[in-house]
């Protein structure tokens, strides 16, 4: 396959592996595209977002005390509710002083308060990653742990893995990345937010002393009230076997790869137990093991046998699935489309499993195979940006940073890419088809004609252009821009052309 | 920034602006004749595995409390019949129930048994037999078969298009937002920078086309309608984000109404809804998503007005959840699952398809609701009888080899 020129290798580099050319990053890769890739690569991981290191441990208890007060300000409204002595609405003195305490507690609602500072902690975690994408020079760096983001997606679909989002991409993803996939995975999967994303935190074996515990207490309590029997399910404790299926899914073997309902159930019993601290442990929020929830007994999966043992049973089940070459073949499956084309050439995917498989799942090898790959170099742009990327890439193109997370967020929502909410732990969409519905073009072309209006006003479209695709920049487009009648309306032209929407 | 005109020069000069042809706004004139031209469906996509159980809950099935245990419903559910009840939530299906114009199917899947809700979700949206093999939706091949013999346009809600809706025919697609400028060049500039491109092109050419006709669709309502909503959070119904998000979701339902009111605007149309797996808290969670999804059926009923009675619409999910309670106050991914049909031009009737019970040798493995009915059936039924699609197309290629799943018969 014909790599073209070295001018063409350094838009490619920077424009579909990495996240879009700022002003001279197109010449900082010339001299050797590839190699400018393979810098970014480093063991310790990705780079960290800017902003307040706050750990999820920090962050859940902000929620548990958000919860808190909203069931106190709840009951006190309850209070409040009960109808008024006799008379006491009948006088004007009274209502208006009701009406002044009224309007005092919304000012000092501490539910709000709290509330704001939950949704604060949301958007700064968000901006300072969108920042970190707008401004770094490790970019493809960047690309590649938010693939891994994606692929082990938390989203803020649920109101108390929004706040840890942020932490756990810190914690558990980023430092990652360029590990091994064994370890990245457990990581992740045995990480609270994901634990409570994926409602593993209060999964308990049925046969598990906290079960039995419950039983005999509901047994006993039916004995008090005259043998009368409760509701079956009025407080069951048992089995939720949403992160059992999902990692099997989505985050490993894929669902081709040989599992039965047999195997999610008994993956499932083998994780009860992973949980996270509460008040009485005296580490809320962090991960923990509760023996005393966990299903005894060998468990079989995919036909392996694990023998008891607490902890350990999922750890060994998690190394296994990581080693597994269907794990291989669908999750470089996943890295192929990401970076390359909806429908990868079959041979890069086969390249990537074979340097798993030879590495042990070592991902610097995988990253290195990538961009070393010629399948992976055709000058043709095959991907269609996620709104995100187009967001990113014309924060860069403009050399400009994101400011005001009301911004970022509100054109994200309005293109369907909300901020940390992918719609289901599948994560965000890849495919060009997902994103390029007429309503989000006009859409993307709104938000180029607003931001144009700030990021160009002084700046000469035709270099911008020049910088930000380089050898990309077809003769049509750049016809276009040159014809602008403004330079707003030639930079709107820019982000809005066909190679500058593609990868 | 300028709304757009909404005289009809007002249009015409937005149109010319745009580059459009105006052979567009011509066309509601021809198509004005046969009734046929006037039938409407809509596909309401619920995404997440939503359980049956809780949407028409079989209150009179004997095994059903001791199944379901603290999620059951009881007395709060509102009757339908000796058997089965509506969610307490679902005031406004009830209603069109009682009124003999919505009809519930409770034992309903996808040819799919994964349990996997990506694969089950692209088998219902592709229409196929089996997973992975075809890549665009049966909505929009159902489209194309009709558009050989009649203008049939087709538009999804949302930021993103469903699957369901994708394929060869470029469909429309809308969300709220604020209108474009008519005054500016871009528009007209990029339809000239896309002239070549088999995306793009064809995309923003149709996106301004509904822009064109949203200020008159959308007129009277509130624009402040959003996706998705904040209604389906943790937040039990009666709070105050529930309330916002069901006048949101009125809003959409109504938005949508209003296009296919317009003279040369969608017949068919879909719009998906997230947030349905409950695996856990199911009962608030649960509150939350389906009073948001009956707000948006009650504006697109209350928005259609007279054009309700030309109307069927469609309420799928991939499939349905365990029978039994799991350990944490949910549900976990099962098969049968509950359809919801609704419309003026619907026949009065009772349930669509065969209630296999909740006994214990009844349910599929032991743990699912047990299909009586292949979704496909459904689809086929009302897409012949309603909106007139050729059988054969529709045992070939709009559903490819499903001649064993008869289309239902008798709904409108």
């Amino acid at each position: 396959m014909a790599l073209g020129n070295q001018d063409m290798m350094a838009a490619v580099a920077v424009t579909r592996f990495g996240l879009g050319a700022k002003p001279g990053e197109l010449a900082a890769a010339k001299a050797d595209p590839q190699g400018f890739l393979k810098s970014q690569i480093r063991k310790s991981g990705a780079d960290m977002p800017a902003g307040p290191a706050v750990s999820t441990a920090q962050r859940m208890a902000e929620f548990r005390d958000f919860r808190k007060e909203r069931r106190e300000v709840r009951l006190e409204k309850a209070n409040d509710a009960r109808p008024a002595p006799a008379g006491a609405a009948q006088d004007p003195n009274m209502a208006q002083a009701a009406q002044a305490g009224e309007a005092h507690k919304a000012a000092f609602d501490p539910v709000k308060q709290v509330g704001n500072v939950l949704r604060k902690d949301i958007s700064s975690d968000f901006e300072a990653r969108a920042a970190l994408g707008a401004a770094t020079d490790a970019a493809f760096r960047e690309r590649w742990a938010l693939f891994w983001a994606n692929h082990f997606t938390v989203s803020a679909t649920k109101a108390i893995t929004g706040t840890v989002i942020g932490p756990f991409e810190d914690e558990a993803v980023r430092p990652h990345v360029f590990g091994r996939f064994g370890d990245l995975l457990d990581a992740v999967e045995t990480h609270p937010a994901m634990l409570t994303y994926l409602d593993q935190i209060q999964s308990i074996g049925p046969d598990s002393p906290a079960a039995e515990f419950a039983r005999n207490r509901g047994a006993r309590g039916a004995g008090l009230f005259g043998g009368q029997v409760q509701p079956v399910a009025q407080r069951t404790l048992g089995l939720n076997e949403n992160l059992a299926r999902e990692i099997m899914e989505l985050h490993t073997v894929g669902v081709n790869g040989g599992y039965t309902q047999a195997d999610v159930t008994e993956f499932a019993r083998a994780m009860t137990g992973l949980s996270i601290g509460n008040e009485r442990d005296g580490a809320y929020g962090v991960a923990t093991f509760r023996e005393q929830a966990h299903e005894p007994g060998v468990r079989t999966v995919m036909n392996v046998r694990y023998d008891g043992g607490g902890r350990r049973q999922t750890a060994q089940i998690l190394a296994d699935l990581a080693a597994k070459p269907q794990t291989a073949r669908f999750v470089c499956g996943k890295i192929a489309r990401h970076f390359v084309a909806d429908d990868p050439p079959p041979a890069l995917t086969a390249r990537l499993t074979d340097a798993w498989m030879r590495s042990g799942g070592d991902l610097a090898v995988v990253a290195e195979t990538l961009v070393s790959a010629p399948e992976a170099w055709d000058p043709t742009p095959r991907k269609f940006k996620t709104p995100y990327e187009f967001l990113v890439s014309s924060f860069r193109a403009a050399d400009a940073q994101p400011v005001g997370f009301q911004q970022l967020g509100g054109v994200l929502t309005s293109l369907g890419q909300k901020p940390f909410s992918a719609p289901s732990p599948k994560g965000w969409p890849e495919d060009a088809q997902s994103w390029a519905a007429p309503d989000a073009i006009v859409k993307r072309m709104q938000f180029a004609q607003n931001f144009s209006q700030n990021a160009a006003r002084d700046r000469d479209p035709n270099q911008l252009a020049a910088d930000a695709l380089g050898a990309r920049l077809t003769p049509d487009t750049a016809k276009a821009i040159s014809r602008a009648e403004s330079r707003p309306e030639g930079f709107a032209l820019l982000l809005m052309s066909p190679e500058f929407q593609r990868r | 920034m300028n709304a757009l005109q909404p005289s009809r020069r007002g249009l015409l000069a937005t149109a010319a602006g745009f580059g459009l042809s105006l052979q567009l706004l011509a066309v509601p004139a021809m198509a004005a004749d046969g009734a046929a031209n006037k039938k409407k469906v809509i596909v309401v996509i619920c995404r997440g595995g939503m359980d049956g159980l809780s949407v028409a809950p079989p209150v009179g099935d004997p095994d059903y409390h001791a199944l379901r245990g603290g999620l059951a419903l009881t007395s709060e559910a509102l009757p339908v019949d000796a058997t089965f009840a509506l969610h307490p939530q679902l005031t406004a299906v009830h209603a069109l129930a009682k009124a003999g114009e919505a009809r519930i199917a409770p034992a309903i899947a996808t040819p799919d048994r994964a349990r996997s809700h990506f694969e089950a979700q692209d088998v219902l949206e592709t229409g196929a037999a089996g997973v992975y093999s075809t890549t665009s939706g049966w909505l929009n091949r159902a489209v194309e078969t009709l558009s050989a013999h009649r203008k049939v346009d087709a538009m999804s809600v949302g930021a993103t298009a469903p699957l369901i809706l994708r394929g060869k025919v470029q469909t429309a697609s809308w969300s709220p937002g604020r209108a474009v400028d008519a005054e500016a060049r871009l528009p007209t500039l990029l339809q000239d920078l896309y002239r070549n491109d088999p995306l793009l092109g064809p995309a923003l050419a149709r996106g301004l086309e509904t822009e064109t006709m949203a200020k008159a669709a959308t007129a009277g309502l509130d624009g402040g309608a959003t996706m998705g909503g904040k209604g389906g959070g943790k937040a039990g119904a009666g709070a105050p984000g529930v309330q916002q998000g069901r006048e949101a979701a009125k809003t959409l339902g109504e938005s949508l109404a209003g296009f296919m009111r317009e003279p040369g605007g969608p017949t068919v149309a879909a719009i998906s809804l997230d947030g349905f797996d409950s695996h856990a808290g199911q009962a608030n969670l649960l509150n939350g998503r389906l009073a948001y999804l009956d707000a948006v059926l009650d504006g697109v009923h209350q928005g259609l007005g007279p054009e309700w009675k030309n109307t069927v619409v469609l309420v799928a999910t991939e499939f349905g959840r365990t029978a039994r309670t799991n350990g944490t106050a949910g549900t976990d991914h099962g098969t049968g699952s509950t359809a919801l049909i609704l419309g003026g031009a619907l026949k009065p009737g009772g349930i669509v398809g065969d209630w296999p019970s909740l006994k214990q040798g009844a349910l599929f493995e032991n743990r699912d609701v047990a299909p009586s009915l292949d979704m496909r059936g459904l689809f086929k039924g009302v897409l012949a009888d309603h909106m007139g699609v050729d059988k054969a197309a529709l045992d070939s290629t709009i559903f490819p080899n499903s001649v064993a799943a008869r289309p239902v018969a008798n709904l409108v």
